[in-house]
């Protein structure tokens, strides 16, 4: 009789289920895991120790490119770590165009992850129809930072600028129109709040559109009920975060429990799974959309209310309007002095941890008073449950790995760091 | 917030009285620094009895002390005139005695809704170790090899400490402050042999911005606090 032995196989780096570039060793009995070991750190680029040899505002652009789907969320992260130790605070207003982006940032990240999961394991459509919506949102990322993705908005005391009065316009080529493109700018004929209030309108009905094709699809349960099943105790364990941890049924969203910006004023709930498989987290992810929807409509209508200042007077650390900077003997050498030196933050550390689409994003962040970071850790969630993938998957058949690593909703920007 | 960081507080003392040095943070955080040995069985007490209830580890990082404190380019000649520019302040480590390596864990407790922050100091600089806290956090798995990888800290217990971050058949620890930037080694093509070959690297260090320590008044704890008419 031949000898019966274990099979390895090497997943990736370069396949388009690994998100990235996740290489994975499997041990396989016949078509079901025995071991896999997640090998990481090919997209590892050194973001902490770059981040010690730079001003701390020459790393913000670091951090979009951590967690590359949800860009303004890790920002977020580094720029309330570095308030906290200044001791300073944005304006209202800059708090709630935070949560607004932050938001915007969180449907985002969550029709990648939708189009992606569902991709993978076999819904075509989904990526379609998911990155139909995630156009308008980059357009609001565009119009209100010049960049579709690697914003680098939030800056220590504020935001960049305020919100744009116009929104960029598509123009005709010879691919388009004049009459197609007359159709696509209609939305985009007001300011960048109308266009985000148009979008909020219409994205409840979005939203239905996917959980028609997914929710109740017979192919879509049986690819994910009861796969990946974590109990909450596990969770906590395991040190999940987000909504891997809501997924098992615990409602911990930081946004809730630790409000930081304005989050506590805003009215939204928090969605939990039952049975902590994959299938529950689909379902917690999709009514986060909603949630996120609502507030952003509360934001919308906070701001169009309240006009005013965006980024903080201390030209210590906000550099003055380029206006001032023109005139004004004193706010040039502010403006020198930031843009060549940066400034100095006071010795101490601190951990600033945000409500980010994928779970806690922290930055743990140690002065000694130069004006460069002694010490920059990221918490990533994603290395974290990428770190439970081996005890997720054990004892499930081949195609379930891929369900397992989209339920967790790996970028490896931020894995790797 | 701040009132349920208090109670923690006085729970944390009264339970850990000597044990756990209480760290200033001038942003209301918790944070305490323990002695290496006592690792395990306080870290075991935090998550099980029910007056800390610590479910999570949240975060495990791995710290470098070498020069803190200190600049990367002094100029003392102007220093001795009056600027303030590049002062070598004396390096204000949090303990100089103990060695340069550190271990910060940061906690989370999810009942109590409150974070705590651990710091344990290793003596020894040149094989840093320190117990592993796998067994009471699963969580501290992947972080510790990380931290393994990048300040070359071992951990007493770990299953598999292995690199996790770095090449395959990467030398050196890169987060050690003593590294360089630039690293050691590059990889290139090489057309005659037909593969991709290291070899050490080819471009200059270079520093574009100075690290410096500026005396600034606004954060003097002694300036701010002193009365006006003085």
């Amino acid at each position: 009789m031949a000898e019966i032995h274990n099979f390895t196989l090497n997943f990736g780096p370069q396949h388009p289920a690994a998100h990235g570039v996740l290489r994975l060793v499997l041990e396989m009995d016949g078509e079901v895991i025995q071991k896999a070991d997640p090998h990481i750190g090919l997209l590892h680029r050194g973001t902490e120790k770059l981040a010690e040899s730079k001003p701390f505002n020459q790393s913000i652009g670091y951090m979009d490119r951590l967690d590359y789907v949800s860009m303004m969320c890790n920002e977020h992260a580094y720029v309330m770590a570095i308030e906290n130790l200044l001791g300073i605070k944005a304006p209202v207003r800059a708090q709630y165009i935070r949560v607004m982006f932050d938001e915007i940032t969180r449907i985002l990240n969550h029709l990648m992850w939708l189009g992606a999961h569902g991709l993978d394991i076999g819904a075509m459509t989904m990526f379609l129809y998911c990155f139909r919506e995630r156009e308008d949102l980059m357009d609001c990322y565009e119009a209100v930072s010049g960049a579709r993705m690697h914003a680098t908005y939030y800056r220590p005391g504020g935001v960049y600028r305020d919100l744009p009065d116009s929104m960029p316009k598509y123009q005709a080529s010879r691919w388009r129109t004049q009459k197609q493109v007359d159709k696509l700018n209609e939305r985009r004929s007001g300011s960048m709040l109308d266009f985000i209030d148009d979008f909020v309108a219409r994205f409840p009905a979005c939203v239905d559109e996917y959980e028609t094709l997914l929710t109740d699809n017979r192919i879509w349960k049986q690819r994910t009920v009861n796969i990946g099943v974590v109990s909450p105790e596990r969770a906590l364990q395991l040190g999940f975060t987000g909504p891997m941890l809501r997924g098992s049924g615990l409602a911990w969203d930081l946004r809730k429990q630790q409000p930081y910006e304005v989050y506590a004023h805003m009215d939204f709930d928090i969605p939990v799974g039952v049975n902590g498989d994959c299938y529950d987290r689909y379902l917690v992810r999709v009514e986060e959309m909603r949630q996120s929807n609502r507030i952003i409509k509360q934001c919308v209508d906070w701001l169009r209310k309240h006009p005013g200042s965006v980024m903080l007077e201390d030209h210590k650390i906000a550099p003055p309007s380029r206006e001032q900077m023109k005139g004004d003997m004193e706010s040039l050498i502010h403006h020198f002095k930031l843009f060549t030196e940066g400034y100095c933050v006071p010795a101490g550390e601190t951990y600033a941890a945000v409500e980010a689409p994928k779970g806690e994003f922290g930055i743990y962040l140690v002065s000694d008073g130069a004006n460069k970071p002694f010490r920059l850790k990221c918490r990533a969630p994603g290395f974290v449950h990428l770190a439970a993938l081996e005890e997720m998957v054990k004892g499930h058949m081949l195609a379930d790995v891929v369900a397992v690593i989209g339920t967790q909703d790996i970028v490896f920007g931020e894995v790797d760091r | 917030m701040a009132n349920r960081i208090d109670s923690m507080a006085e729970r944390v003392d009264a339970q850990f009285t000597g044990r756990l040095t209480r760290i200033a943070s001038t942003c209301g955080e918790l944070s305490y620094e323990l002695a290496a040995d006592d690792l395990i069985a306080v870290c075991t007490t935090l998550r099980d009895a029910d007056a800390f209830r610590f479910e999570q580890l949240v975060d495990l990082t791995g710290m470098d002390y070498l020069n803190y404190g200190q600049v990367e380019w002094s100029t003392l000649k102007s220093t001795g005139t009056g600027f303030s520019r590049g002062v070598a302040r004396n390096a204000e480590l949090p303990d100089a005695s103990s060695g340069r390596f550190a271990v910060v864990y940061h906690l989370l407790s999810v009942t109590n809704n409150v974070r705590l922050r651990l710091r344990v100091r290793l003596a020894d600089n040149d094989a840093p170790i320190i117990d592993s806290l796998v067994n009471v956090w699963a969580s501290a798995n992947w972080f510790e090899r990380e931290a393994f990888d990048m300040f070359g800290i071992l951990f007493n217990g770990h299953p598999d400490l292995r690199r996790i971050l770095t090449d395959y058949g990467f030398i050196g620890h890169p987060f050690r402050k003593d590294f360089p930037l630039i690293g050691n080694v590059e990889v290139r093509y090489d057309e005659d042999k037909g593969r991709v070959i290291y070899q050490p690297v080819s471009i200059e260090p270079r520093v574009l911005v100075p690290r410096v320590i500026r005396d600034d008044n606004r954060y003097d704890a002694a300036l701010t606090q002193r009365p006006a008419n003085s």
